[in-house]
């Protein structure tokens, strides 16, 4: 059964400013596991999108051939018709719909415009008995858990006649038996002679169920592994995942590192919604004055939620720790009460969490700290705009005034405003959630040299980056984040991109 | 920059804020000729003050509370309550004027307290809160009057609404005092204006050229001047017209140069950003409908004083012509974007149209439709006018 079901040949897709993916080739054979790995960020999703028709045909160069023949999927409607359904990180199912809706839905079995319910919820069983999982078609998806959702989108995608079906971190959201089942079930569709690509970071699953693993780098396609090779261990797939050289993308830095000025003492949270999730689980650390720490970990290890959590519990339950600013304990438990304490946080999305694109420089530059310029509550007009001013030419925000639109300006100068925005407020501590996501290189050096400028003026700097390159090139201490629990720190010294992706994969088994 | 490119522009880039300023002066010219130019007699002009007056009162509360992304229905209902509570202590329990102005300003605050508990610390959204409010606080107001109308107000109650400072410096057939106060007017736009622009260019702002400032400057002046001449040769200054104006300039000063108008325009602008900046969103909130209210509460008194008594069905549909003021102004539907200057131009919009209409003789039903239209495409043009600034950013 040596056939290949799926060839992408010198896939290139560039975004504005930015070469997403570059001649990725990809080859899958019929009937087989086929894992992605890459750091976050790499291109794997992007790669993914193309496949499955969001991005249409045109919108990308290369070629698609999909048993035989050329795909030209122009939206997702196309390529689902072939047998190509893709399932999202995020859930696509609607909460109050029942299980068999869900499945059904857009492709509903009707006579005549009625739909035929006694039909629809039959083949709903029986796609559930496929998938194996023991519920009734008629209850309502939103009472069912992660897992069970994720098992009614495979069967929403089994309904579809799928030939190839895609999974975008299927078990990130899983606890270790409801991953264990749906590897299972992927092992027995595999059986039946679907082929699966899984994207995953869960080396240790790829390892378990990957016949072939393509790894993907910095928008381009390094190798593809056969599993069946024993030396195509994890220790082999994170050499392909981080095998770039550091070159001098990074600001030369000379440390000059004072005492802590902010700790955390075993922080936990909870999910906001499902009860019983913990995402943060008694994480500690600390940050001393002109010091830049960094915090790696992959995607759902918790990194944000823990920064917001500290940040006026902008994320989940809080359930306990404490924050130290200087030795001495503060309350951080509205954001208010955390900007008086001395801590910036800088989203790691600027347009939904840091900007009021419809407004100014000017007016998003003050946002946080309108109480510095004002008196009696009116805002000093002309004050305002000599900050804005003066952020405005100190981080090189290139716009003639302070007048501008936020919504139009590039992603390294929105960066900038909000940079400028938490400086205003005179912060002791900046935690950086991924400071250079969509930025481009060069943009990304001169934030880099913001970052030192703010450590050698004696801030204390908390990065989190996906991009390990980026942690080891400004960092002076790495912190790893596992699955939300602190699973080590390294000074940068003695830190390196296999070392970190070790400790950043520790699953909660082996530590037990 | 040139003055003919800034001209060009008030017609194309910033027509979104220049439009309802065109619009405004087209209707005018329209109803001019369309009556043979009574719209714009001395009379009708102090008319249209007094006649609309409370609806551009409404309009200032209004706008905040959809800048924010809210909105309020039940300001129709508030206004016949809190005119009814004044009414009550006025004329039934023989209270002075003053007793029954502050019980009815009293009485909306507090029922926007209400609303704005609800909306800002149990999170329901305004549209149902202030929906829930239409229909309490009309039973309530017919409660309070127990069904029947209340009236008449004694003497001095019916100054607020229909008094003038008259006289107070002499008339040789028209009124000094009110020219005064037009001059005075003039006088301190032009110093704020100038002011505002020697501050943007001693910060190194771009400004207008000359010519434009004092080509829009004169015009005001002539235009504000003109207006007080046409009122000060009818009947003087109107009391209403005085309390219009502190509001007015009250307000617009809260928007643009406050910390509390700040923290609105960011709520409405981004929710998310605005709590992760330390806005405190549910105080803010709060006090926007408790300003509403407060609003809603002097409305009712001017609306009580100028219809002379309380009825039990006053105020109906003054919430949809406080809304509608406020979109035709500018405001934008999903919150952030608005301005009290162009919701008191909506609200004159709507005034002028009303009144153009009534003069020409126009039936009630015809007046519903051209306003039901007028709403729909001003909001057609807003959202006209954001998909084209997104196609070009």
């Amino acid at each position: 059964m040596d056939t290949t079901i799926l060839q992408m040949q010198e896939i290139t897709k560039t975004f504005p400013g930015v070469k997403a993916l570059d001649n990725v080739n990809l080859s899958v054979k019929t009937g087989e596991i086929h894992a992605i790995c890459g750091e976050n960020g790499a291109g794997k999703s992007t790669l993914m999108k193309v496949l499955s028709g969001v991005y249409p045909h045109g919108s990308y160069e290369g070629q698609i051939i999909f048993e035989g023949e050329e795909l030209k999927a122009s939206s997702i409607k196309d390529s689902e018709a072939k047998g190509i359904v893709i399932i999202h990180q995020e859930l696509a199912l609607v909460p109050y719909l029942s299980v068999a809706e869900n499945i059904f839905l857009g492709n509903e079995t009707s006579r005549g415009g009625f739909i035929d319910w006694n039909e629809t919820n039959h083949r709903a069983a029986d796609l559930l008995r496929r998938v194996g999982l023991d519920e009734l078609p008629i209850t309502q998806v939103g009472q069912l858990g992660v897992g069970k959702q994720q098992l009614v989108e495979i069967a929403k995608a089994l309904s579809k006649n799928v030939k190839l079906l895609i999974l975008d971190e299927p078990t990130a959201a899983l606890n270790d038996d409801d991953s264990e089942h749906l590897l299972n079930l992927l092992r027995g569709l595999r059986e039946q002679g679907i082929t699966s690509i899984i994207i995953s970071h869960k080396l240790g699953e790829i390892e378990d169920i990957a016949n072939t693993t393509t790894i993907i780098r910095d928008g381009q396609s390094i190798e593809a592994l056969d599993m069946a090779d024993p030396a195509s261990n994890q220790n082999r797939i994170i050499r392909g995942m981080v095998g770039r050289e550091l070159s001098s993308r990074y600001p030369d830095r000379e440390p000059k590192i004072g005492d802590v000025v902010f700790e955390v003492r075993d922080w936990s949270l909870q999910h906001p919604v499902q009860q019983d999730r913990t995402v943060v689980d008694n994480a500690s650390l600390n940050v001393r004055a002109g010091e830049i720490v960094g915090i790696a970990g992959l995607m759902g290890a918790g990194r944000t939620e823990l920064a917001m959590s500290i940040f006026g519990r902008s994320y989940g339950r809080y359930s306990s720790g404490s924050v130290l600013m200087g030795g001495k304990q503060v309350d951080t438990s509205t954001v208010e009460k955390a900007i008086k304490a001395g801590i910036a946080y800088v989203s790691e999305d600027r347009k939904k969490f840091g900007l009021n694109l419809i407004e100014d420089i000017r007016v998003n530059t003050t946002a946080a700290g309108l109480g510095k310029i004002s008196s009696n509550g009116f805002v000093n007009g002309n004050k305002e705009i000599q900050i804005a001013e003066h952020y405005r030419k100190s981080m090189r925000i290139k716009t003639p005034n302070v007048m501008a639109k936020v919504g139009n300006l590039s992603g390294g100068n929105q960066q900038k405003v909000v940079l400028g925005k938490w400086l205003h407020t005179a912060p002791e501590l900046l935690i950086l959630d991924e400071p250079t996501r969509g930025i481009d290189v060069g943009a990304k050096y001169e934030i880099y040299t913001i970052i030192n400028e703010l450590a050698a003026a004696g801030k204390a700097v908390l990065v989190i980056s996906s991009e390990l390159p980026e942690l080891l090139g400004i960092c002076d201490r790495i912190y790893t984040l596992a699955y939300g629990r602190m699973t080590g720190q390294l000074p940068v010294a003695e830190a390196t991109q296999e070392r970190l992706m070790e400790l950043m994969t520790i699953e909660k088994e082996s530590t037990r | 920059m040139t003055l003919s490119t800034e001209l060009k522009d008030i017609f194309t880039k910033n027509l979104r804020t220049s439009g309802i300023y065109i619009a405004f002066v087209l209707i005018i010219v329209l109803f001019s000729i369309l009556t043979n130019g009574l719209l714009l007699s001395p009379t009708n002009i102090t008319n249209i003050v007094l006649q609309y007056s409370y609806v551009l009162i409404l309009a200032l509360g209004m706008i905040i509370v959809i800048v924010a992304g809210h909105i309020d229905l039940s300001v129709g209902s508030l206004v016949a309550l809190t005119g009814a509570v004044s009414a009550v202590l006025v004329i039934k329990h023989d209270m002075p004027w003053w007793v029954g102005m502050l019980a009815g300003i009293a009485v909306g605050a507090i029922c926007g307290l209400w609303q704005g508990f609800w909306v800002a610390y149990v999170g329901i959204p305004a549209f149902i809160v202030t929906l829930a409010g239409m229909l309490l606080f009309r039973g309530l107001t017919y409660e309070v009057l127990n069904n029947v109308s209340l009236s008449p107000f004694p003497g001095e109650y019916g100054q607020i609404a229909g008094g003038f400072l008259n006289g107070l410096l002499g008339g040789y057939g028209f009124d000094t005092f009110t020219l005064v106060i037009g001059v005075i007017a003039v006088a301190g736009l032009v110093y704020s204006q100038w002011r505002n622009r020697q501050g943007r260019i001693k910060y190194g702002q771009s400004v207008e050229s000359m010519a434009m400032f004092a080509g829009k400057n004169v015009i005001t002046a002539i235009i504000i001047l003109w207006f007080f001449w046409q009122i000060a040769t009818s009947r003087g200054m109107p009391i209403v017209l005085i309390i219009l104006a502190v509001l007015i300039l009250g307000y617009h000063t809260l928007t643009t140069r406050t910390v509390f108008g700040r923290h609105v325009y960011a709520i409405g602008g981004n929710l998310s950003a605005a709590k992760l900046s330390g806005v405190n969103v549910k105080k803010i909130n709060l006090w926007i409908f408790i300003n509403m209210g407060l609003l809603a509460g002097v409305a009712g008194v001017v609306f009580s004083s100028r219809s002379n008594g309380a009825q039990p069905g006053a105020g109906n549909m003054f919430e949809l012509d406080a809304i509608a003021a406020c979109f035709i102004g500018g405001a934008s539907t999903t919150g952030g974007v608005g301005r009290v200057t162009g919701a008191i131009v909506g609200g004159l919009v709507m005034a002028v149209l009303s009144n153009g209409m009534q003069l020409m003789g126009v039936g009630a039903s015809t007046q519903q439709i051209v306003k039901g239209i007028v709403l729909l495409l001003a909001v057609a043009f807003d959202i006209y006018n954001k998909r084209r600034a997104g196609a070009t950013s």
